[in-house]
């Protein structure tokens, strides 16, 4: 991949909204893979983890908000939980998809209409509501 | 002893046995379970970012209803007890977010003309959210649950599986160790069980991906399914209506993706409690499993 590098796109201001979104510091992230490790859906993800903080930390954002990794994340919190500095990478998830959908760049990934009438009539109600919180907005 | 009771949703649809079960179990060990005579849904899943106060409005005012009948509030769905546990916890120790959310509170009461009597009640986070479990554990007491068990269930080969929402984040969860909890493990040995200890037990199990990703969600709940059968586990138990669901419900997909693959039965904890405690098996309600666990139940005995 190749990636420009600019000291405008690191202190650009969609970074440090991700950062105030999330609550988390980019900057804190070592690199040491544990998040990617643990993550129950890694092998699905285009960009793991670990990967997205690098990129996020690099200033490219949009190779972060184009990710499948995004939609995919189960909120399991077990990269969270498992960080030895700390930083909750499902936050930083959290924050990156509230801005697609906030700011409607992207059609949601789970939409009210199309949740099939077989997942409304034998999903658990909870399940619905979160997968359309999470991923409709 | 009556205790405020916040079922939740899905406690009230899909997961009816769950809750039936649980107020049996209840009851027999001389609590009351008392329904909120108001609430709403939670929202189902706490907010990640920092900025929102509307997306825990929710469970805030759920949480006021509860302060007006007690001190406690018991809920048994593992997202309902992350979300509502997390929301009080903002209410304490967040000021600002605290004072938003009781502006909202307040313009609630007004517009349902109740402004005399709760407007200077402000909701401060004084409400001690429990689990069921914990409402065992520290309410009842383990001690006191083993003289109540009237069957015993050695034999029964038991994996309990916590899955995310009851243990993290374990700072503000303050549930059991992330990594290693036992609580589920000690419960169960008071009923007599035979704990089958197995790799996946706090690994997630799809969660709300069913709903837009099924494949990837019953790829997780296959590794937990099949780590628990690996371990000869006759059951697995859990508390959340949507990991039994995944696990159980998607055993109809596993069975056509891998070859010779075995069932096994997924129950609630409260199902198999009220197994222990003798309540009728119309209460405890086997109907809504895909999986039926009575021929395992059965064979050992217990049915
Ligand atoms: S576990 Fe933490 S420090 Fe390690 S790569 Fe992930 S975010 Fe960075
Ligand atoms: S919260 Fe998302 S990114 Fe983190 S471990 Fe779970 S699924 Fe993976």
């Amino acid at each position: 991949m190749r990636l420009k590098l600019t000291r405008d796109l690191i202190r650009d201001e969609l970074i440090t909204r991700v950062q105030d979104l999330s609550g988390q510091s980019l900057l804190q992230c070592y690199q040491c893979g544990k998040c990617s490790a643990g993550c129950p859906v890694v092998h699905e993800m285009d960009i793991v983890p670990s990967e997205v903080i690098r990129l996020l930390q690099l200033g490219q954002l949009d190779e972060a908000l184009d990710s499948k990794t995004i939609w995919i994340c189960a909120s399991c919190l077990q990269c969270a939980s498992r960080c030895p500095k700390g930083v909750e990478f499902s936050s930083i998830c959290d924050a990156l998809r509230q801005i697609v959908l906030r700011k409607r760049m992207a059609t949601p990934r789970v939409d009210a209409d199309d949740v099939s009438a077989i997942m409304v009539s034998d999903a658990p109600q909870m399940g619905v509501v979160g997968a359309l919180r999470k991923l409709n907005g | 002893m009556k205790i405020p009771y916040y079922p939740g949703c899905t406690l009230h649809e899909r997961a009816r046995d769950f809750d039936v079960s649980a107020r049996e179990c209840a009851k027999a060990l001389g609590v009351e379970l008392e329904e909120l005579p108001i609430w709403t849904c939670c929202g189902a899943v706490f907010p990640l970012v920092t900025d929102s106060v509307m997306d825990i409005l929710a469970g805030v005012r759920n949480l006021e209803y509860a302060s007006r009948i007690g001190d406690k509030l018991v809920t048994l769905c593992s997202f309902c007890y992350n979300v509502l546990k997390r929301t009080n916890r903002v209410m304490r120790d967040d000021l600002e977010k605290r004072e938003k959310a009781n502006l909202f509170l307040r313009a609630d009461t007004a517009a349902r003309e109740e402004v005399e009597s709760y407007t200077k009640t402000d909701y401060t986070g004084q409400v001690e959210v429990l689990h069921y479990i914990e409402m065992l554990r520290d309410v009842v007491g383990f001690d006191e649950l083993r003289k109540k068990v009237e069957n015993g269930l050695g034999g029964l080969n038991v994996a309990p599986y916590y899955g995310c929402m009851l243990l993290r984040p374990k700072k503000e969860m303050e549930f059991d160790d992330p990594e290693q909890p036992t609580v589920f493990e000690d419960l169960l040995a008071t009923l007599g069980c035979d704990i089958v200890d197995f790799p996946m037990k706090t690994e997630c199990c799809g969660g709300f991906q069913i709903v837009n990703d099924e494949e990837l969600a019953v790829m997780c709940s296959q590794n937990v399914v099949s780590s628990a059968i690996k371990r000869n586990a006759d059951v697995i138990v859990t508390t959340c209506p949507l990991c039994r669901y995944n696990l159980d419900k998607k055993q109809e997909e596993m069975i056509e993706r891998v070859r010779g693959f075995r069932r096994i039965p997924v129950i609630y904890f409260t199902q198999l409690l009220g197994l222990a405690l003798g309540i009728d098996e119309e209460h405890i309600d086997f109907s809504d499993n895909y999986v039926d666990p009575r021929p395992v139940l059965a064979e050992k005995s217990l049915l």
